[in-house]
C-alpha cells in the first residue's frame, strides 16, 4: 500500500533527473534530486512503497538509465502511466523497476488515494475509492527478465 | 506476410526468417556504444556480474563526449572509469579528448557504422545511424553491460508509421526543419515504440546530413528507430569509410503500416520548436518577436561540416548582436579542420562568435553555455525540455543553423531571408 504522487503527460528523463546531475555516480546523492525541477520536495516526501501515477510517455527524452534507478532508489514500489517512453520501459524493466500501464488509473487515481497492485495478473486496487482499474500486465518473457531479478541475472553471468 | 525495412533487420540479426510487430526476440548487435554518461553505470554492472572478456572488443565503441573535456571534477572520475575499462578491454573505437567527437556524428564519419546493421547505444540518439540503412536504436545502461558481455539484445518488434516525402525543399529548409514540422505534426509520442520508416521520391534531394538530422529526432516522437533506403548518396557516403561489406535491406512491397504520412517537403518553412517540448513546431517567420540571449550552432544534431558552411554563409562579413553570445562547436575534429581549412573559423570569430572543440556540452546542460532565469536560446540541439540548458525558467528554441544563425546576427528568431 502506498501513497501516490500524480504528474501529468511527457515527465521527461531531465525532469526525472536533471543532466547537471549526471556526473554523480553514488546512487544515494543522485537520488535526492530526483523530481527536483518539478516537484522540489519529492524526495523529502517520498516513502517506502509510495506510488508514481504519470500520464502519457512517461520517461520521454534521454537513454539515462539514471532516471528509472533514482526513481527506484526513492522507494517508489511502481509507476502506474497511461504510456511510457520506449528506452524508459526497457529500462526499468532490466533494472527490475516495477512499472504498469493503465489509461483508467491514472484517469482516477487521485493524489491523496491508497493503491496497492498485483504485478502477476496487472490489477490495480484502488482502496480509498473502493475501484479496481485492469493494468496491462508484462508478457512471458519480461516477467522471465523481472523473475531473474534483472537483465543481467537474465543473461546467466 | 511482408515486413518493414526494419523488421528484415531485425530478422537476420535473430536468425529468423520471419518476424511480426509486437514479436520478443533475441538478436545479436553490429555495434554497442556509450558515452561518458552512460558507460561508467554499464561498467559497473559488468563488473558486478563478472562478464570477463568482452565479447568483441571491436564491436564496441566507447566516446567521452557529454561532459569532455572533464567541467569538473566528478566528471573526470567518470571519464577515468571508462578509460581503464577501454584500456583493459582493448576497445578498439574508443574516443577521447583529441580524437573524439560528438558520437553520433563521429561513428558515421569514422566507418564505424554502415547499411543493413544492427547498432545499439546507451544514448538517445542512437536512431541517427538509420539515415544510412541500418536498424539503430538507444538503450540504457544495463543494456550496454549485457550486450558488451553477449554480443546480443531483446528487442520487442516494432510496428511501422511510413513517411512518404514528396516535391523539393524550398530555399533554407533543411532535415532541421522537415523532422521539426513532423513532430509538431504527429507530437512527442506520435510513434512510440515505432519505426519512422521514409520513403518517397523527396528523398533525392536530401543530403545525407539532412538525413541524419531527420533520423537524429526521431527519438523525439517516440520512435523506436528512424530508418532511410540506401540510395547513390548513401553509398557514396560510405564509399571510402566502411572498410567491410554492407548490406542493403529494402522493405518489402506488401509489408504493413500502421499509418501513412505523406510530407510535401516543398511546402515546409523554416521552423522552430517552442519550449519545453520539440512538437511545439511553428513556422519560424511566426516568431520574429522574441529576443534571444545566446544561439548554439552544434551537437549531434545539427554540429556537421554543412550546418557550420550554411551559418558561414549568413555570418560572413557580418556581426552577431550585442549581447547575443554565439556559441559554435563542430561536432567532430575532422569537421573542425575542415572548418578551419575552408576559414569558417576565421568568419566565425570576426563575426564576434566563441568556437569550441567537439562536446555535448550546451545540449545537455552539462557545460559550454548553461543559461541563467530568464534567457532564452535558439538552438541547433535536439531537446528543448523545462531546464534542458540550464536554469528550470530558462527557454530553448530548436532551429536550423540556417535560423540560429539569422537570428544570432539579429538578436531575436530571424530567418535568412529577413536579414
Amino acid at each position: 500500500m502506498g501513497k501516490v504522487f500524480k504528474y501529468g503527460d511527457n515527465i521527461d528523463t531531465d525532469v526525472i533527473i536533471p543532466a547537471r546531475f549526471l556526473n554523480i555516480m553514488d546512487r544515494k546523492e543522485l537520488a535526492t534530486h530526483c523530481m527536483e525541477d518539478i516537484d522540489i520536495d519529492f524526495a523529502k516526501n517520498v516513502l517506502h512503497g509510495d506510488i508514481i501515477v504519470g500520464g502519457a510517455n512517461f520517461g520521454c527524452g534521454s537513454s539515462r538509465e539514471h532516471a528509472p534507478m533514482v526513481i527506484k532508489e526513492n522507494g517508489i514500489s511502481c509507476i502506474i502511466a497511461i504510456s511510457f517512453a520506449r528506452i524508459f520501459y526497457r529500462n526499468a524493466i532490466n533494472i527490475g523497476m516495477p512499472i504498469l500501464e493503465c489509461r483508467e488509473a491514472c484517469e482516477r487515481i487521485e493524489v491523496a488515494d491508497e493503491v496497492t497492485i498485483d504485478f502477476d495478473t496487472g490489477l490495480i486496487t484502488n482502496h480509498t475509492k473502493n475501484e479496481n482499474y485492469q493494468g496491462q500486465p508484462f508478457p512471458q518473457f519480461i516477467k522471465e527478465i523481472i523473475q531473474a531479478g534483472g537483465l543481467m541475472n537474465w543473461i546467466g553471468k | 506476410m511482408g515486413m518493414t525495412m526494419s523488421q528484415k533487420i531485425l530478422a537476420d540479426k535473430a536468425g529468423l526468417s520471419q518476424v511480426a510487430a509486437g514479436e520478443l526476440i533475441y538478436a545479436d548487435v553490429d555495434m554497442v556504444l556509450g558515452n561518458d554518461i552512460t558507460t561508467p553505470v554499464a561498467i559497473r554492472e559488468y563488473e558486478a556480474y563478472h562478464c570477463g572478456e568482452v565479447f568483441n572488443k571491436d564491436k564496441i565503441s566507447i566516446v567521452l563526449d557529454h561532459f569532455t573535456p572533464s567541467k569538473d571534477i566528478k566528471a573526470a572520475e567518470l571519464c577515468a572509469t571508462c578509460r581503464d575499462f577501454a584500456n583493459k578491454n582493448n576497445i578498439e573505437h574508443f574516443y577521447d579528448v583529441g580524437t573524439m567527437g560528438i558520437e553520433h556524428a563521429l561513428l558515421p564519419e569514422q566507418g564505424i557504422v554502415a547499411a543493413g546493421e544492427l547498432i545499439v547505444g546507451a544514448d538517445s540518439h542512437t536512431c541517427t545511424y538509420g539515415a544510412l540503412g541500418a536498424f539503430s536504436t538507444g538503450f540504457g545502461s544495463t543494456d550496454m553491460a549485457a550486450a558488451m558481455a553477449t554480443g546480443k539484445c531483446w528487442f520487442k518488434v516494432p510496428a511501422a508509421i511510413k513517411f512518404e516525402l514528396t516535391g523539393k525543399p524550398r530555399e533554407w529548409v533543411s532535415g532541421k526543419d522537415i523532422i521539426l514540422y513532423i513532430i509538431g505534426k504527429i507530437g512527442v509520442d506520435g510513434a512510440l515504440y515505432k519505426s519512422m520508416e521514409f520513403t518517397g521520391e523527396g528523398i533525392r534531394y536530401l543530403s545525407m546530413d539532412d538525413r541524419f538530422t531527420i533520423a537524429n529526432m526521431a527519438i523525439e516522437a517516440g520512435a523506436k528507430n528512424g530508418i532511410f533506403p540506401v540510395d547513390e548518396s548513401t553509398q557514396a557516403y560510405m564509399k571510402d569509410r566502411v572498410k567491410r561489406p554492407y548490406r542493403v535491406y529494402s522493405a518489402d512491397l506488401d509489408a504493413i503500416y500502421d499509418k501513412t504520412y505523406t510530407i510535401d517537403l516543398s511546402a515546409i518553412e523554416p521552423t522552430v520548436a517552442f519550449p519545453h517540448l520539440p512538437e511545439n513546431a511553428r513556422p519560424a517567420k511566426d516568431a520574429t518577436d522574441i529576443k534571444i540571449d545566446q544561439v548554439i550552432i552544434g551537437s549531434c544534431t545539427n554540429g556537421r561540416f554543412s550546418d557550420l558552411a550554411i551559418a558561414a554563409a549568413i555570418l560572413k562579413n557580418r556581426r552577431v548582436a550585442k549581447n547575443v553570445r554565439t556559441i559554435i562547436i563542430p561536432a567532430t575534429q575532422q569537421i573542425y579542420l575542415d572548418a578551419m581549412k575552408a576559414g569558417y573559423l576565421e568568419t566565425f570569430i570576426k563575426a564576434g562568435c566563441a568556437v569550441s572543440t567537439p562536446t555535448c556540452g550546451p545540449c545537455l546542460g552539462g557545460h559550454m553555455g548553461i543559461m541563467a532565469a530568464g534567457e532564452r536560446t535558439v538552438a541547433t540541439t535536439n531537446r528543448n525540455f523545462i531546464g534542458r540548458m540550464g536554469h528550470v525558467a530558462s527557454e530553448v528554441y530548436l532551429a536550423s543553423p540556417a535560423v540560429a544563425a539569422a537570428s544570432a546576427v539579429r538578436g531575436s528568431i530571424c530567418t535568412p531571408d529577413l536579414l
